[in-house]
C-alpha cells in the first residue's frame, strides 16, 4: 500500500503518508461505501416492490387477522388485528423465555455444583449429562421431546388424572384454574403487608444479633407472617377463591388452565439444553474462586454447605453472572425454534403466519428482528452496568 | 560382641478400609451420610434408566431385514436407519454420483491428517492444500461441470453432506469477515469502529432463524431484478454474515490479550498497519483464539439444523422427512437417536480437540 | 451457463450485475438459460411430490412440464424448486422461479397486493375436514370445541376461523409449517380433525398408516380455485402460461390425446383441431412459440384429462372423482376459451 518511511529526517511526511489525513480519508471512504451500499439496497427494494406491485407500509397492522392462535395470554379472537397478534406472539415468547430461564438456572446450578462434588458417581453423572446435552442440536432435542416423547401420551378420553382435577393427555396438562372472588384483593393486600412486615422483622433480628449476639428464628417468623397473615384474611373475607376444574366436554377438556404440549416440549428442551451450558459456567465460576478461600472457611469452622453458600457462591457469582446473562440471551433467541413445532411465539405467529397472510416480508421481519435486537441491547447494557458496579467493589 | 543393628519393623499396611476398592469406595462414594444417600440415589437413577435404554437400543433391537415387517416393536428398529442411510448421508444426490461425495470426504481426511499429527514436514503443504485447493476440488466434485461431470443441482444436496457443507463453508467464509470486523472494532478511527460495532451487535442480537428467514425471503427483494441466488447460497450468505459477528468477538478477545508491547514493538520497527497486524499481532492473536473458533464451529455445526425452517434437507430434515414415510411410520425415535449420535460424535470430538489444543497452546504463556 | 455457475458468478460480482428482466423478457431469459424454473410443493402426493428417486411427480409438476413443452418442445426442460407455503410467493416475486404451480388458491389480495397474476385454474377445490371414524362425527357442524390441525399461512387458516365463527362454535387451532406434520399430528391424536383443501385431504389420507380409519366430512366450506401463478408485469409470459392450460383443456374437449395427437395432425378435418394443433393458422407464433406447441404439450404431457387421471384421478392412488373439474359440457367447470 505504501513504503515504510525510509528517511529519518523529521521532514513533514507527504500528505498521503500523514496518519491523520489517512485516517480521515479511510473513514470518509468507509462512510461513503456504507451509505452507497445502503442506498443501493434501498433503491433495489423500492424498485422491486414498485415494479412488482407489492404492497408496503405498516398499514397492515390495523387489518383483521382472521386466524386463530392456540395459546394466548391476553384475550384473542380471529377478529383482532395483526398488530394485536404481535403482542400475543411477544407475550408467548416472553412466557417461554421466563419459565425457561427459571428452570434452566435451577437445573444448571444443581448440576454445576454436582459436577464438582467429591462423590465420584454424582460428578460423573453430572458430566455425562453436560456432555450429552450440550453436544446435540437444540432443534433435535425439541423434536425428540415433541414427536417422540409427548406424542405417546394418551388420548383425552383416556387421560391420566390426579384426584380428578389434574389431567394429562396428548392435548396437554390440564390444571384447575383459580377464580378470584370480589374480596380476594384483601388477601393480596394482606400478602403485601406480610412481606413488608417480614422484611422489617428480619432487619430487627439482624440488628439485635449484631448488638447482643442473640439469634432469632428469622426464617420461621418470616414464613409464619407471609403464609399466616394472608390465610387469616382469606378465611375472614369468606374464602373468596374457587377453582375451575377442567372437565371432559365433547372432544376436549374444557375449563382450567392448560399447558399445551408444544410449550411443554419447547420448555423442556430449552431448559435441559441451556442447563448444560449453565452448569459449565457455574463450574468454571466456582473453580475460579481460589482454594485458599475454602481452606480459610474450613479453618473458621464453617461446614461445607455453609462454605458453599456464604463463601464460594458469592465470590463465584462475580465470574458467573456475565456468561450466565449471555446464556439467558441465547435461551431467548433459541426460543424462536418454537416455529418448528408450532408453538405460537413471536417468530411463528408474526414472522410466520402474518408474513404469509399479508405478504409483507420486509415489514414483519424487520419488526421481529428489532424486538430481539432491543432485548439483546437492553440486556447487554444492563450487563455493562453490572460489570462496572462489580469492578468498583474490587480493590 | 555383637552389635545389634536396629531393624525397624516394616510399615504396617494401611488399614484395609482405606485402600483398594473398599478404600476408594469409602473415599469417593460413602464419605458422609449425605454422600451415601446421593450415591444410592445415583445408583437408583442408573438402574431406572440404563437397563430399559440398553434393551431398547441393543438387546431387543431389530438389526436385519429390509422392510417394516422385520421390526417387532419391542426394541429399536435399526432396519429403518439401514434402509434410509444413503438418504441420511447424501440426500437426493443421484446414487451413481455419490462416489463424488465419498471422494471429497476421503480427500478431506487424508489431506488434513498431517495437521493433527505432531510436527512433520507435511504440515505446511497439507495446510495450503486444505486452505486453497480443497474448497475448489470439493466445489467441483459437488456441482460437477468444473470437472466435466454431470451437474448436480443444489436442491439435490442433502443429509449429512449438506450439514457438513454448510458448517464448513459457514466457518471458512466467516473467518476473513470476522477478522476484519474485529480489527475494525479495535480501530482508533471512530467511524470505522462504530460501523463495525453496529454490524457485530446487530448480527449477534438477532436469532439465527430470523436471519435465515431474511436471507430466504427478503434477500431477493434487496437485489436487482434478474439477479438470483439459489436457496442454498442464500442460506450460506445468511450463515456467514451471522457467524462473522461471533468470530469477530472471539478474535477481538485474542487481540485484547496481546500485550501492548507487541503493538509498540511493531510500530518501533516502522511497520505499517497491514504489516504490523499481518506479521506481528494476528499470528499471535489467532493462535490464542483457535479454541474459541473451534467452539464457534461446534455451535455452528449444531445450528445448521435450523435450515430445516427454510426447507433445506440437511441431516435432521431428511430424518424428519423419512419419519413421515407411510411405510416407516412410528420410527421417528430411532431417527432422532441416530441423528443425535451423529451430531454428538462430531461435536464431542471437536470439543475434545479444542480442549486438548487449549492445553497445548497454553504452555507458551505459563510460567 | 449452469445455474450454479451463474450463482457463483453473481456472488463474486455482487454489485456489478445489472437487471435483465423487463416486461416481455421472461421468455427470453428462459430460452437463454434453457429451462423453466418451476416452484412446486414440498411434498403433496398427487400435486407435486418427490419420490425416493428424486423425481417430482404430480399434476402441478406436470403442468410445468407442459409449459416447458410449449416453450422448448421438450417437457424435460424444467427444473423444480420445492417451496413451503411461506416461501412460495416471495420466491416468485423475487424472480427465483418463473412460474409457481403449487396448489395455490386464487384470491383477490394475492392477485393484487402481492403483485401476482393467476393464470387459470388447474384444480377447483374446496376446503374440507378429515376426521377419525372413531370420533363418530358425521358433519362439520358437530365439531364444536375440536382441536383442528392446519397448515400455517394458508387461506384455509382464515376460512376455518370464519366457518367456526359463523356457526358460533369454538376450536383450538394447531398450526404447523408442513402438511406432513399436520397429518402426523392427526394420527397421533394431537388434534381431532385436519382441515385443508379436499384434494389435499385425500392426498394426506393415503399417507396415513390406516387410511380407512379416516373419513372426509361432506361439508365444503370454501371455494379454493388452485392455479399456476406468474409475476405481474410480463404479459407475454402470462399469456403463454395461461394458454398452455387452455390448450390442454381444449385438447381434451376436442378428443386430442397423447396417443392420437400425431394421427390427428395428419388426418383431422375438424377446423378447431387443425387450429389447435397448428396445422392451420399461426396461433403459436402469436404467442411467441412454435406453431406445433400444442402437439408437443399433448404428446409429451397429455391433455388436461390425462394429466388429471394420471396424478389425482382414477389412474392414481388418490382416486379423486372429476367432480367440479370435469369439462363444462360434462357437468363440471373446466371451460377454456377457444383457440382461434
Amino acid at each position: 500500500m505504501n513504503n515504510p518511511n525510509k528517511g529519518l529526517t523529521p521532514t513533514k511526511p507527504p500528505l498521503w503518508n500523514d496518519p491523520t489525513v489517512r485516517a480521515v480519508v479511510f473513514q470518509v471512504i468507509t462512510l461513503l461505501a456504507v451509505i452507497a451500499f445502503g442506498w443501493y439496497l434501498f433503491e433495489n427494494t423500492r424498485h422491486n416492490l414498485e415494479s412488482r406491485g407489492i404492497a408496503s407500509g405498516f398499514g397492515f397492522l390495523d387489518s383483521t387477522a382472521g386466524f386463530g392462535i392456540v395459546q394466548s395470554l391476553i384475550p384473542y379472537g380471529a377478529s383482532d388485528t395483526y398488530g394485536y397478534v404481535f403482542w400475543v406472539g411477544l407475550l408467548n415468547t416472553l412466557l417461554v423465555t421466563v419459565l425457561g430461564i427459571a428452570l434452566a438456572t435451577a437445573i444448571g446450578f444443581t448440576l454445576g455444583i454436582a459436577r464438582l462434588s467429591k462423590n465420584w458417581l454424582i460428578s460423573r453423572l453430572a458430566m455425562i449429562y453436560v456432555e450429552t446435552f450440550r453436544n446435540i442440536p437444540l432443534l433435535l432435542q425439541i423434536f425428540f421431546w415433541y414427536f417422540a416423547v409427548l406424542r405417546n401420551m394418551p388420548a383425552p378420553r383416556d387421560s391420566m388424572s390426579l384426584g380428578d382435577s389434574v389431567f394429562l393427555n396428548i392435548r396437554g396438562l390440564y390444571v384447575p384454574r383459580p377464580i378470584f372472588g370480589e374480596h380476594f384483593s384483601w388477601v393480596v393486600v394482606a400478602l403485601g403487608v406480610a412481606i413488608v412486615a417480614a422484611l422489617l422483622v428480619r432487619r430487627w433480628a439482624q440488628r439485635r444479633q449484631e448488638a447482643t449476639g442473640q439469634p432469632f428464628h428469622t426464617l420461621w417468623a418470616m414464613l409464619g407472617l407471609i403464609v399466616g397473615l394472608p390465610l387469616i384474611v382469606y378465611f375472614l373475607s369468606g374464602q373468596p377463591l374457587s377453582w375451575e376444574v377442567p372437565h371432559l366436554a365433547g372432544f376436549n377438556f374444557r375449563g382450567g388452565w392448560v399447558v399445551i404440549p408444544e410449550l411443554a416440549a419447547l420448555l423442556t428442551a430449552l431448559s435441559i439444553y441451556t442447563a448444560a451450558f449453565i452448569a459449565e459456567t457455574v463450574r468454571a465460576g466456582i473453580l475460579a474462586v481460589s482454594h485458599g478461600q475454602t481452606e480459610a472457611a474450613g479453618a473458621l469452622g464453617l461446614r461445607p454447605g455453609l462454605t458453599l453458600r456464604l463463601i464460594i457462591i458469592p465470590q463465584a457469582m462475580r465470574v458467573i453472572i456475565p456468561p450466565l446473562t449471555s446464556q439467558y440471551l441465547n435461551l431467548a433467541k433459541n426460543s424462536t425454534l418454537a416455529a418448528a413445532i408450532g408453538y405460537p411465539d413471536l417468530v411463528s405467529t408474526f414472522a410466520g403466519t402474518v408474513l404469509n397472510q399479508t405478504g409483507q416480508a420486509i415489514e414483519t421481519i424487520a419488526i421481529t428482528m428489532s424486538v430481539y435486537l432491543a432485548l439483546s441491547l437492553a440486556i447487554s447494557t444492563l450487563m455493562n452496568w453490572y460489570n462496572k458496579r462489580m469492578a468498583l467493589v474490587e480493590r | 560382641m555383637s552389635q545389634s543393628t536396629h531393624v525397624p519393623h516394616p510399615d504396617l499396611p494401611p488399614p484395609s478400609a482405606s485402600t483398594g476398592v473398599i478404600g476408594w469406595l469409602r473415599a469417593n462414594l460413602f464419605s458422609s451420610p449425605l454422600n451415601s444417600a446421593l450415591t444410592l440415589l445415583g445408583l437408583y437413577l442408573i438402574w431406572l434408566l440404563l437397563p430399559p435404554a440398553l434393551n431398547w437400543l441393543l438387546f431387543k433391537a431389530d438389526w436385519s431385514g429390509s422392510d417394516r415387517s422385520a421390526c417387532h416393536g419391542e426394541g429399536a428398529c435399526w432396519v429403518f436407519i439401514k434402509v434410509r442411510l444413503d438418504q441420511f448421508l447424501y440426500g437426493f444426490f443421484p446414487a451413481e454420483e455419490r462416489w463424488r461425495i465419498q471422494l471429497s470426504w476421503l480427500l478431506a481426511v487424508v489431506g488434513a491428517a498431517p495437521l493433527f499429527m505432531k510436527r512433520n514436514p507435511l504440515r505446511m503443504p497439507s495446510a495450503l492444500f486444505m486452505l486453497f485447493a480443497y474448497p475448489l476440488i470439493a466445489y467441483g466434485l459437488y456441482t460437477g461441470p468444473l470437472f466435466g461431470l454431470p451437474l448436480v443441482e443444489t436442491s439435490q444436496w442433502g443429509g449429512l453432506m449438506l450439514t457438513l457443507t454448510i458448517a464448513v463453508v459457514g466457518i471458512a467464509g466467516s473467518l476473513p469477515g470476522g477478522i476484519l470486523l474485529a480489527l475494525g472494532r479495535r480501530s482508533k478511527m471512530p467511524i470505522i469502529r462504530s460501523v463495525c460495532v453496529v454490524i457485530i451487535e446487530f448480527w449477534r442480537g438477532v436469532p439465527l432463524i430470523t436471519v435465515l428467514f431474511m436471507s430466504s425471503v427478503m434477500l431477493p427483494l434487496f437485489l436487482p431484478e434478474g439477479m438470483n441466488f439459489d436457496k442454498l447460497l442464500r442460506a450460506l450468505i445468511g450463515v456467514v454474515l451471522f457467524e462473522s459477528a461471533y468470530i469477530a468477538e472471539v478474535v477481538r478477545g485474542g487481540l485484547q490479550a496481546i500485550p501492548k508491547g507487541q503493538y509498540e514493538a511493531a510500530d518501533a520497527l516502522g511497520l505499517n498497519y497491514p504489516k504490523a497486524m499481518g506479521l506481528i499481532i494476528l499470528p499471535q492473536a489467532l493462535k490464542l483464539v483457535i479454541p474459541g473458533i473451534v467452539n464457534t464451529m461446534i455451535a455452528l455445526f449444531k445450528d445448521t439444523s435450523l435450515v430445516i425452517i427454510i426447507g433445506l434437507y440437511d441431516l435432521l430434515n431428511s430424518i424428519q422427512a423419512a419419519a413421515v414415510d407411510p411405510n416407516w411410520l412410528g420410527f421417528a425415535t430411532e431417527g432422532y437417536v441416530f441423528a443425535a449420535l451423529m451430531y454428538w460424535v462430531f461435536c464431542f470430538s471437536m470439543s475434545r480437540y479444542s480442549q486438548a489444543l487449549e492445553r497445548r497452546l497454553h504452555t507458551g504463556h505459563k510460567r | 451457463m449452469s445455474k450454479l455457475q451463474h450463482c457463483a458468478l453473481s456472488a463474486a460480482i455482487l454489485l456489478a450485475v445489472a437487471g435483465t428482466a423487463h416486461a416481455g423478457a421472461t421468455l427470453d431469459a428462459i430460452k437463454q438459460k434453457g429451462f423453466v424454473q418451476c416452484g412446486v410443493s414440498d411434498g403433496l402426493p398427487g400435486f407435486s411430490y418427490t419420490d425416493d428417486k428424486g423425481n417430482v411427480i404430480g399434476i402441478d409438476a406436470d403442468f410445468c412440464r407442459a409449459v416447458a413443452a410449449a416453450v422448448f418442445g421438450d417437457a424435460t426442460k424444467v427444473k423444480f424448486t420445492p417451496l413451503t407455503a411461506k416461501e412460495r410467493f416471495t420466491a416468485l416475486q423475487s424472480g427465483e422461479i418463473d412460474v409457481l404451480s403449487r396448489n395455490s388458491t386464487w384470491t383477490s389480495s394475492r392477485d393484487s397486493a402481492l403483485g401476482l397474476n393467476f393464470t387459470g385454474v388447474t384444480y377447483y377445490d374446496g376446503q374440507g375436514f378429515l376426521v377419525n371414524k372413531k370420533l363418530g362425527v358425521k358433519s362439520a357442524k358437530e365439531l364444536d370445541g375440536a382441536a383442528v390441525c392446519i397448515q400455517a399461512g394458508t387461506t384455509t387458516e382464515l376460512n376455518l376461523a370464519d366457518y367456526f365463527r359463523t356457526h358460533n362454535m369454538k376450536f383450538t387451532p394447531i398450526t404447523y409449517d408442513k402438511s406432513d406434520e399436520s397429518a402426523k399430528s392427526l394420527e397421533a391424536g394431537r388434534c381431532d380433525v385436519l382441515t385443508s383443501d379436499q384434494s389435499q385431504l385425500y392426498a394426506q389420507r393415503i399417507k396415513l398408516a390406516a387410511p380407512d380409519d379416516y373419513i372426509v366430512l361432506p361439508e365444503v366450506i370454501s371455494k379454493e380455485p388452485l392455479g399456476p401463478v406468474v409475476r405481474h408485469g410480463d404479459d407475454e409470459w402470462f399469456d403463454i402460461v395461461k394458454w398452455t392450460l387452455f390448450a390442454q383443456v381444449n385438447a381434451e374437449e376436442l378428443g386430442v390425446t397423447s396417443k392420437n395427437v400425431e394421427q390427428m395432425v395428419k388426418t383431422s378435418t375438424n377446423p378447431d383441431v387443425k387450429r389447435l394443433l397448428g396445422v392451420e393458422g399461426d396461433k403459436g407464433k402469436d404467442l411467441g412459440l412454435p406453431n406445433d406447441w400444442v402437439v408437443k404439450i399433448v404428446k409429451q404431457v397429455g391433455n388436461y384429462g390425462e394429466m388429471f387421471d394420471r396424478n389425482v384421478g382414477e389412474g392414481s392412488p388418490l382416486k379423486i372423482a372429476r367432480g367440479l373439474n370435469a369439462l363444462w359440457n360434462q357437468g363440471g367447470l373446466q371451460y377454456a376459451p377457444p383457440i382461434r
